[in-house]
């Protein structure tokens, strides 16, 4: 699998009053890897994210997975939102199956993806429950889950974490990491936050704002065996250091 | 110093029988809806025990009592409320079957709402009743007026309900829709009308009100049977007991209806109540 970004440029308004959200974003992603986009807010990263997805139209440029178009919202492609996108009046493994079931998988195989994903997001006590009865974290949880069900070619994150509270961000980045490794999904990943990206990610890509564009590329090369420790790696701290005193300059 | 503070503290509570948004404990709740139908009983009792208003105005709750008993007891009671009741969901399904996709469609479409909403909000100010001549001379006078008038009155103010209701699906929950596969039709059954249907079902419950007030007017024009009908009889024979009674009778069944959706509303859309 390859994800092409080619170029993309977005524009909102027209004549004097346009605003450049995003301007001459190019990269690629290919099976397997993580990659993250980091920026603060107004640098439009969300929007390549929605142009990526196929819920918004690029003013110039183009999106390409496997060498075709995206023309629109397609299934090789799972998002996950910030927050507010279960659906209320489904059980957590209603909302997993919900996707499959537009899609006619068959029954037998809907049954055993969803309790395998439930397994897999460490949900397998709250199938039946409700959306408002699961915490933050649970529901983004059955997010990630309902995405991966249909078998997406990537897995697209609009900061998935940004509504929850610190501690259990941390939980839930431990979480992702692992479950990246365990079903070795290709996961694109939109944050504000540069901790997060340096523990889960192999490249970043810093976006300045107004217009949003990529500024710098990282690779990250640490250890992670355990995030836990990587958060005390001197070379984790100086990295996070760089890229927050990048991000802090841009803001002046 | 203690007890003055003590008394400051009692006083709150006593205050907090109509207290800001506090729910009140069962058997106060209780007693208070009993109050509520009780009291005014109660007054209606002592005027007439006292002979302040003449009988033939005001009759008393006894009269009115058995003057209900008597038309159960004839069978009118029953025909009338069959006759009323029967126009009232003729015309209130029929209103409910057109308004509520089309509602959902104004809804979702803003080119369709464009194309629709002026023309309705228009028709919603044309009084139902100012109809029921027209309504006479094309269809004559057996049901289906009645039951035109009930559907014209219901019609647009459900479709304007339904419509403003499925404004509020969060826009996340159409593009996940999306993402996973979904289609156009996919969104309008199984996320756009799922997730309006709890206020969809309270519209139904408001505007069944305007149906039950408007088959009065249905059946003051040309009716053999029915409960507006009954009611303009009784006030030609000056038997407000019957006129009493059949207000009730009105109320009541309203009343009934009311809480018939509660409880769907209840039972269909746990996740929402």
């Amino acid at each position: 699998m390859k994800l092409d970004v080619h170029n993309i440029s977005k524009h909102f308004g027209e004549g004097l009053n346009t605003k450049k959200a995003v301007e001459k974003i190019s990269f690629s992603i290919s099976s397997g890897e993580f990659k993250s986009l980091v920026g603060s807010s107004g640098s439009g990263k969300s929007t390549i994210l929605r142009i990526i997805a196929g819920l918004d139209n690029p003013t110039k440029g183009y999106v390409k997975v496997d060498g075709e178009f995206v023309k629109g919202p397609g299934l090789d492609r799972g998002m996950v939102f910030q927050k507010y996108s279960l659906f209320p009046w489904l059980t957590a493994a209603e909302n997993i199956s919900f996707g499959m079931n537009l899609n006619s998988f068959k029954l037998k195989e809907i049954k055993h993806r969803t309790s395998y994903l439930l397994e897999v997001v460490g949900l397998q006590d709250a199938a039946q429950k409700y959306p408002n009865e699961l915490s933050g974290g649970m529901q983004q949880r059955v997010a990630i889950a309902r995405a991966l069900a249909t078998n997406p070619k990537i897995l697209l994150l609009d900061e998935p974490f940004g509504a929850l509270d610190l501690q259990i961000r941390e939980s839930m980045q431990k979480f992702l990491y692992e479950l990246w490794e365990r079903t070795s999904v290709t996961v694109l990943l939109i944050t504000h936050d540069i901790e997060e990206a340096l523990a889960l990610s192999q490249k970043i890509y810093i976006l300045a704002p107004n217009p949003g564009r990529i500024i710098k590329e990282v690779n990250v090369e640490l250890q992670k065996d355990d995030l836990n420790k990587l958060r005390l790696d001197p070379n984790f701290s100086k990295l996070r250091y760089e890229l927050s005193d990048i991000l802090r300059n841009l803001q002046k | 110093m203690i007890s003055s503070e003590l008394t400051k503290r009692d006083k709150s509570l006593s205050l907090s029988l109509f207290s800001f948004g506090k729910e009140p404990k069962k058997l106060k709740k209780i007693t208070l809806q009993l109050t509520s139908i009780f009291l005014p009983l109660f007054f209606w009792s002592i005027i007439c025990q006292l002979g302040i208003v003449s009988e033939m105005f005001l009759p008393s709750p006894m009269a009115v009592f058995y003057s209900l008993l008597d038309m159960a007891g004839s069978g009118i009671l029953f025909e009338d409320i069959f006759a009323s009741t029967g126009r009232v969901f003729g015309g209130f399904i029929f209103a409910t079957i057109l308004s509520v996709p089309l509602g959902i469609a104004m809804g979702a479409f803003p080119s369709f709402c464009a194309l629709c909403e002026p023309l309705i909000a228009m028709l919603r100010y044309m009084p139902a009743a100012a109809f029921s001549p027209l309504l006479i001379i094309y269809l004559g006078i057996e049901e289906a007026p009645k039951i035109s008038l009930i559907f014209i009155g219901t019609v647009y103010f459900n479709v304007l309900m339904v419509m403003d209701s499925v404004k509020f699906v969060p826009k996340e929950l159409i593009e996940t829709t999306l993402t996973l596969g979904g289609n156009t039709k996919d969104l309008l059954i199984k996320v756009i009308a799922r997730y309006s249907l709890p206020s969809i079902i309270d519209t139904l419950r408001i505007n069944i009100a305007t149906s039950w007030n408007l088959v009065i007017v249905a059946e003051l024009i040309a009716a053999e049977v029915g409960i507006g009908k009954r009611i303009q009889l009784a006030q030609r024979f000056f038997r407000t007991d019957q006129i009493f009674a059949e207000l009730i009778v009105l109320g009541f069944i309203g009343f009934v209806l009311d809480m018939s959706f509660r409880f769907l509303l209840k039972y269909t859309c746990k996740w929402a109540v």
